[in-house]
């Protein structure tokens, strides 16, 4: 299926119904996967800010780094985990999309493929980690 | 420059001369990418899905854990490469999103100095972790302090 190619300013045939033509980035899969990125990549940024801290209670004493950690056990905070996995494991298949496009002319042509093959990717790993995670979090 | 350019405006050569920092910052948001996939995705393997998960996690499991420096070199690789990757990214948003000028000089002040200061803190305490503190009680440690 070739698309138009990058970097020929020659006029389509047809007008274009539904994508502007010749860009990877505006509309559709191409532009939601980069806006979801983005989302994911600075939530990711403000969780490890935190997620820092938290660690280094371990220097204050043992009652100190407990007391914070047993927040991550709650109810509410499991599934706030949940979110936090979500995220990484987006951004994370979506980032090697990138560098496949990036590096690979292959993938370039067929970056809209490949978006939902990490969406495919993304709900088989999340089918593995919740169900045991939610089980962890809500019974012992 | 202000305005977003038009997608097809000619490539602007790179300076000819000195180091292109802007294209060593793409390379390593890719290069870092890649390796934090095995780094993450393993950190979270072994402290969510081990065993009881995120309810098996305290002071004991955390010491248990920088007792081997492998997991001490594996959470101070993970450290720097996110927070570096993390900050470069945070950086790309403040481009896009403030014009050159004061605001835009304090926002990339502050990423750097909150990515410099947790690096720092996190490398020392990887490094001068006292899995057994003196005048804990001993059931809140790792089972191997009793030993000493
Ligand atoms: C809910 C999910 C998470 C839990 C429960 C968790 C738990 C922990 C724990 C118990 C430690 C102490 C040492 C160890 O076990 O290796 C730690 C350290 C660390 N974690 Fe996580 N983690 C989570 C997610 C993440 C994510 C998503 C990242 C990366 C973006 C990350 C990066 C780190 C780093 C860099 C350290 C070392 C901190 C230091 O050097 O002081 N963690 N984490
Ligand atoms: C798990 C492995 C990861 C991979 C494979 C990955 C991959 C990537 C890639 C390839 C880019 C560049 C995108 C571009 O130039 O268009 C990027 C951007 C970014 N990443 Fe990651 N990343 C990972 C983990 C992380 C972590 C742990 C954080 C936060 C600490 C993070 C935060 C960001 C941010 C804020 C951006 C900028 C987003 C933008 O410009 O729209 N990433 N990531």
């Amino acid at each position: 299926m070739p698309e138009n190619s990058a970097g020929t300013l020659t006029a389509p045939t047809k007008p274009a119904k539904q994508r502007p033509g010749g860009t990877l980035y505006r509309g559709r899969e191409g532009m939601w996967s980069w806006v979801l990125h983005r989302i994911t990549g600075v939530a990711i940024f403000f969780f490890l800010l935190v997620h820092v801290l938290d660690t280094a209670l371990v220097r204050v004493s043992p009652e100190a780094y407990n007391a914070v950690i047993g927040t991550y056990q709650t109810p509410i905070m499991g599934l706030g985990e949940v979110a936090l996995v979500g995220a990484i494991v987006f951004h994370a298949f979506n980032g090697l999309r990138v560098i496949l496009v990036d590096f690979w002319s292959w993938a370039t042509r067929h970056q809209r493929f490949l978006f939902y093959v990490v969406v495919v990717l993304w709900v088989v790993t999340m089918l593995a980690f919740v169900p045991r995670h939610l089980i962890n979090v809500f019974s012992h | 420059m202000t305005a977003i350019e038009a997608p097809r405006t000619p490539v602007r050569p790179a300076p000819k001369r000195g180091i292109n920092w802007e294209k060593w910052g793409w390379i390593y948001m890719r290069a870092s990418g890649v390796v934090l996939i095995v780094l993450i995705f393993t950190h979270l393997f072994v402290n969510l899905m081990v065993g009881d998960g995120v309810k098996a996690i305290d002071f004991g499991f955390v010491g248990g854990k920088w007792a081997h420096p492998f997991w001490q070199w594996w959470d101070v690789a993970m450290l720097w490469l996110a927070l570096i990757h993390g900050a470069n990214g945070m950086r790309t948003l403040v481009n896009d999103y403030t014009n050159p000028g004061l605001v835009q000089k304090a926002l990339k002040g502050a990423l750097f100095i909150a990515t410099a200061a947790l690096i720092v803190l996190g490398t020392l305490v990887v490094f001068t972790f006292d899995p057994c503190p003196a005048g804990s009680p001993a059931d809140l440690l790792p089972s191997f302090c009793s030993a000493v």
